[in-house]
C-alpha cells in the first residue's frame, strides 16, 4: 500500500491478490488533471493483472479526468491489463454516458464487485 | 417551481486559472437549484460552463493563467419558457466559429471531448467573435416541463 502526495487526487494505491486499487478523492478537472494522469500511469510500473480505479469519494470529473482514464485504459489494452472502474457517483457518471464512454469503460458499482 | 423574480443577473470576473473553475462550479450549480432544475439538468449546465472555460484557458489563452474570464448568468422567464442563459467571453486567440466542432466519438483517445458535451447537454449553443477580440460563447438551457414548467 502506499500513500500519494496531498495533492493528487490519488489519495492511496493498494495491492490485493494480482490486482492495484487506485483510491481518488476530491473533484478532478484541470487544475489536478496532469497529476491524477501521472499517478494513474504509475501504477502500470507495478505490473499488476487488473487495476480498479475507486472512484466512490469522486463527486465530479471533467473531460480532463475522463481523459486521463482514457490514456490509461490505451496503455492498459496494450500491455493486457484489465482496467475497472466502480464507485461513479451520478454526476460522474454523467459524463461517461454524455460521451459515450459508459460502453468503452467496464463500470462497477462497488469495489468489491469489480475485484470479484 | 417558477424562476424567482429576485434572480436576474449574476456576473463573475475570473482568472485563467484552472483552480477558479470550482468556484464557478458552485455558482452555477447554486443558482440553477434556485431556478428549479433537477440535478440531471444542473449535472449538465454546470459539466458545459466547466468545459467551455476549460477550453478557453486551453485553446485562447494557451494556458496562461492571468487572463481575464467574464461569466455571465442570467435567469430566462420569456418565450419559449424559463431557463438559464451563460454567456462566457474571453479576449484571446480569436477562434473560427466554423471550426469548433464535435468529435467523433468512436475515435477512443483522449481529449476533444468538451465541445462534444456542451452541444449535447445545452438547448442552444452559440459561438461570436466578441467586440474589441475574443470570443463570447452563449449558451441556454430550458426547464423542463417535468422540472416544474407549467
Amino acid at each position: 500500500m502506499s500513500a500519494e502526495s496531498q495533492d493528487s487526487p490519488v489519495r492511496q494505491i493498494r495491492r490485493i491478490g494480482r490486482a492495484t486499487v487506485v483510491d481518488v478523492e476530491g473533484d478532478i478537472d484541470l487544475s489536478r488533471s496532469a497529476r491524477f494522469q501521472q499517478s494513474l500511469l504509475g501504477v502500470m510500473d507495478d505490473a499488476p493483472e487488473r487495476i480498479v480505479v475507486n472512484l466512490t469519494d469522486v463527486g465530479y470529473m471533467d473531460s480532463s479526468g475522463v481523459a486521463s482514464l482514457v490514456k490509461l485504459l490505451s496503455r492498459a489494452r496494450k500491455q493486457g491489463v484489465s482496467l475497472r472502474l466502480a464507485g461513479l457517483c451520478d454526476r460522474v457518471r454523467s459524463i461517461f454516458e454524455i460521451t459515450r464512454l459508459d460502453s468503452v469503460f467496464e463500470i462497477h458499482a462497488t469495489e468489491e464487485e469489480a475485484l470479484a | 417551481m417558477s424562476a424567482p423574480a429576485t434572480v436576474q443577473t449574476i456576473r463573475l470576473s475570473i482568472c485563467s486559472t484552472p483552480r477558479h473553475l470550482r468556484v464557478v462550479r458552485a455558482a452555477v450549480d447554486a443558482l440553477c437549484e434556485i431556478l428549479g432544475f433537477d440535478e440531471p439538468s444542473r449535472t449538465q449546465v454546470v459539466l458545459s460552463v466547466d468545459e467551455a472555460i476549460t477550453n478557453v484557458i486551453r485553446h485562447a489563452y494557451h494556458g496562461a493563467e492571468d487572463q481575464p474570464i467574464e461569466v455571465e448568468l442570467a435567469a430566462l422567464d420569456a418565450s419559449p419558457g424559463p431557463g438559464l442563459r451563460i454567456r462566457i467571453r474571453d479576449h484571446g486567440r480569436r477562434v473560427d466559429p466554423g471550426q469548433i466542432q464535435s468529435r467523433d466519438l468512436d475515435d477512443i483517445r483522449p481529449g476533444g471531448l468538451g465541445v462534444h458535451i456542451i452541444r449535447e447537454s445545452m438547448d442552444h449553443v452559440e459561438y461570436e467573435p466578441a467586440e474589441g477580440g475574443g470570443t463570447v460563447l452563449t449558451m441556454v438551457k430550458r426547464l423542463r416541463k417535468a422540472e416544474g414548467v407549467t
